[in-house]
């Protein structure tokens, strides 16, 4: 089935009026790995995200998911996704069993009551099973979405900012049940603003301004770049970091608290820039990995100086 | 403390501004705003008619002669009636107004005209539809006049003793189905189909609006549901509460209001049903169409309005201009109008009904089509 992607789309285009949101996006997600989605608000993750799964039709390109393709037949894929929309929207008027029963409904399960406790018995919600879903809080809200969108077996999730809003243990307790699940085969393609989720996953992709920049693993994306970057701790960072910006070889310096990211990709001449600049002032200084949060922000700023201000 | 105390004109300014603002963008509200007068002054101004002219009359005649001619042309030039057929006998003539094809009978017995040279003052019947009292009152006023004036323009010469002293003959009426001219009786049916109208379009206008809005429709969208299951089944809840309505009316108006029931209950049912289906129908499209539950609202009011005007509940239908009568022709509460008074006042059979049945099928088929083909299936 289709080389083993799970989605294989290319050359996608969106405009909403004039507006052109999705550029010429081309991805793969092999069967069984968790992609991760990422890039700016606004840059068209939800957008490309939609097209996949067939609420969108896009402009032009052509692909296919699980082996459907995505503008003929939407029902078929419909059937074997789970998609996790960004806002929460399942009934807010409906109790969590309602909900989840109506799911199972829609995807024709053969022990629907089976699957629905079943459900309610992982999320732990058995006891509240009868509690109108507005009234969870946001943190359950996002697990009983995930465990809606599992409950008819898809072979493929697509989730969009599955964790925005999320307080850190229930983030950890929801990658490691994507790992689970994607050891069991099952695909994802997750969209996340946090860099720590981008290092979990098995590939990524970077999306800016509607166009794919980058797409690999986090070591192929970061080593494309060719940044050369050194981590430099001490006293006041901040003005160390204006007066580097103006330094031949420095191309982005980023604070991180109480450390500041220094990159270039002309190693030797950055080297000598920060040597010159930083000795003798108290400045710890070592050079390190360039990490995925340095390559990203490096990778913003060029496409916006591509774009030209105000585009 | 003055609700003056520390007023700040400029804040002041900057509701007023940003509200004019909104409203600009608020491209329905706008055309409410420019076409509510407009609507409202023509149908008001010339479709609305409370001395009804031109009523369809049928002549069923045993007597041709000069004196029945004048008679018939007197009633034309009267401009409350038109004559639109000849009918061969009284019971087609029963027909004919059970099935509101025409609103009054003249009858002219056999042996009329000689009846009236031998000074015999024979009479002429007149039979009503007097389901709705206004259609019917300032037309049989004018009834009474004519006879007066066939004597004059016929009886001359020699017979001019005949047009002396009292008529020469006798104008009788007959009101069939609300014989004391009792507004209820057409009111009550009528306001049947008028509640129905508006509680079943204003509830289904809502149903995909309110997906839209709370977001939910995304996850409908995603899931494998066809259009046709969403809209079909977002109307059935609809159709038992339709169903539960009506019976509320049916029982008010037997036992409260004394509306008499001359038909079958089953037929009543089935008319009900055949209408709130046509509504549910429109509300879903409706809803289709509208972006937000506000402009949902808005078009279910601009439908109801119509509704209200032309389908013969305020106004008699047939005192009404053609093109008015067009609009009411494509409106199913016009049908249902004449489905209910039918069944109520009339007793109907399924024959008398059926004319005013099939448009409601015909209406309901095309605006589901309408409504499917709106569905949105993508949130493009
Ligand atoms: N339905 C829509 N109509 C018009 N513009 C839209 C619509 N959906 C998204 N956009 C615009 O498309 C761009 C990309 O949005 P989106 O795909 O939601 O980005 P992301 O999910 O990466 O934040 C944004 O500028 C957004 O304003
Ligand atoms: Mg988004």
């Amino acid at each position: 089935m289709s080389d083993g992607y799970a989605i294989d789309v290319s050359g996608l285009n969106k405009h909403f009026g004039d507006k052109h949101v999705v550029k010429d996006v081309s991805l793969r997600v092999r069967r069984g790995e968790i992609l991760g989605f990422l890039g700016p608000n606004g840059s068209g993750k939800t957008t490309t995200i939609r097209m996949m799964c067939g609420l969108l039709k896009p402009d032009s390109g052509s692909g296919t998911c699980l082996g459907f393709d995505i503008r003929r037949d939407s029902g078929q894929i419909k059937r074997r996704v789970g998609y996790m929309t960004q806002k929460f929207s399942y009934w807010d008027d409906l109790t969590i069993r309602e909900n989840l029963d109506f799911v199972a409904r829609m995807y024709d399960m053969p022990d629907r009551s089976g699957a629905v406790g079943r459900t309610l018995t992982g999320l732990g919600l058995t006891d509240r099973a009868n509690q109108l879903t507005g009234t969870l809080s946001g943190g359950w809200k996002q697990r009983l979405a995930l465990a809606a969108c599992l409950l008819h077996d898809p072979e493929l999730l697509l989730l969009d900012e599955p964790t925005a809003g999320v307080d850190p243990g229930a983030r950890r307790d929801f990658w490691e049940e994507l790992q689970r699940l994607s050891a069991a085969g099952i695909s994802v393609l997750v969209s996340t603003h946090y860099m720590d989720e981008a290092e979990r996953c098995h590939k990524l992709a970077y999306l800016s301004e509607g166009r794919l920049l980058a797409q690999g693993t986090s070591q192929e994306v970061i080593a494309t770049q060719g940044l050369i970057t050194w981590a430099i701790h001490g006293g006041n960072l901040s003005n160390l970091s204006e007066t580097l910006q103006r330094l031949p070889g420095v191309e982005q310096t980023v604070l991180f608290g109480a450390m500041l990211h220094v990159s270039g990709r002309d190693g030797e001449l950055l080297e000598r820039t920060l040597r010159a600049t930083a000795s003798g002032t108290g400045f710890r200084m070592e050079k390190v990995d360039t990490g995925l949060e340095d390559v990203f922000i490096y990778k913003m700023k060029q496409s916006a100086k591509e774009s030209g201000p105000g585009a | 403390m003055s609700p003056l105390n520390g007023f700040s004109l400029s804040r002041w300014w900057s509701i007023v501004l940003k509200e004019f603002l909104q409203l600009r963008r608020d491209r329905l509200t706008f055309a409410m705003i420019v076409g509510i007068p407009l609507v409202q002054l023509t149908l008001f101004g010339y479709a609305i008619n409370t001395d009804p002219r031109h009523m369809p009359t049928a002549v069923i005649s045993a007597d041709h002669s000069e004196m029945t001619r004048t008679m018939i042309a007197s009633m034309k030039t009267s401009g409350y009636f038109d004559i639109v057929a000849e009918l061969p006998d009284e019971e087609a003539g029963r027909a004919a107004l059970a099935r509101g094809e025409v609103q009054f009978i003249l009858n002219i017995p056999a042996g009329f005209t000689r009846g009236v040279l031998r000074g015999e003052r024979p009479a002429l019947l007149v039979e009503a539809d007097a389901t709705d009292p206004m259609a019917t009152g300032m037309a049989l006023a004018s009834i009474d006049r004519l006879a007066a004036v066939v004597a004059a323009k016929d009886l001359t010469g020699p017979l001019a003793f005949l047009a002396a002293g009292q008529a020469p003959f006798d104008v009788r009426v007959h009101r069939l189905y609300n014989p004391e001219g009792i507004t209820q009786y057409n009111i009550i049916p009528g306001l049947m189909g008028v509640i129905l109208t508006m509680t079943m379009v204003l509830m289904t206008g809502l149903a995909i609006t309110k997906e839209l809005e709370r977001g939910t429709m995304e996850n409908l969208l995603a899931m494998p549901v066809r259009p046709f299951e969403v809209m079909t089944g977002k109307i059935v809840p609809y159709i038992a509460i339709g169903l539960i309505q009506a019976t509320i009316i049916v029982l008010a108006a037997r036992i409260a209001f004394r509306i008499p029931f001359a038909g079958s209950v089953v037929m009543l049912y089935v008319a009900v049903l055949l209408f709130v289906a046509a509504n549910l129908t429109v509300g879903i499209t409706l809803s289709s169409l509208a972006k937000n539950q506000l402009q949902a609202m808005q078009m279910t009011f601009f439908y109801f309005l119509p509704n209200i005007l032309l389908s013969g509940f305020m106004f008699p239908f047939q005192g009404m201009p053609s093109w008015a009568r067009f609009i009411g022709n494509l409106l199913p509460l016009t049908y249902f109008n004449r489905l209910t008074r039918g069944i109520f006042l009339k007793g109907n059979g399924w024959w008398d009904l059926w004319p005013n049945l099939w448009p409601l099928m015909v209406f309901t088929v095309v605006v589901m089509t309408v409504a499917v083909k709106f569905y949105r299936r993508t949130l493009d």
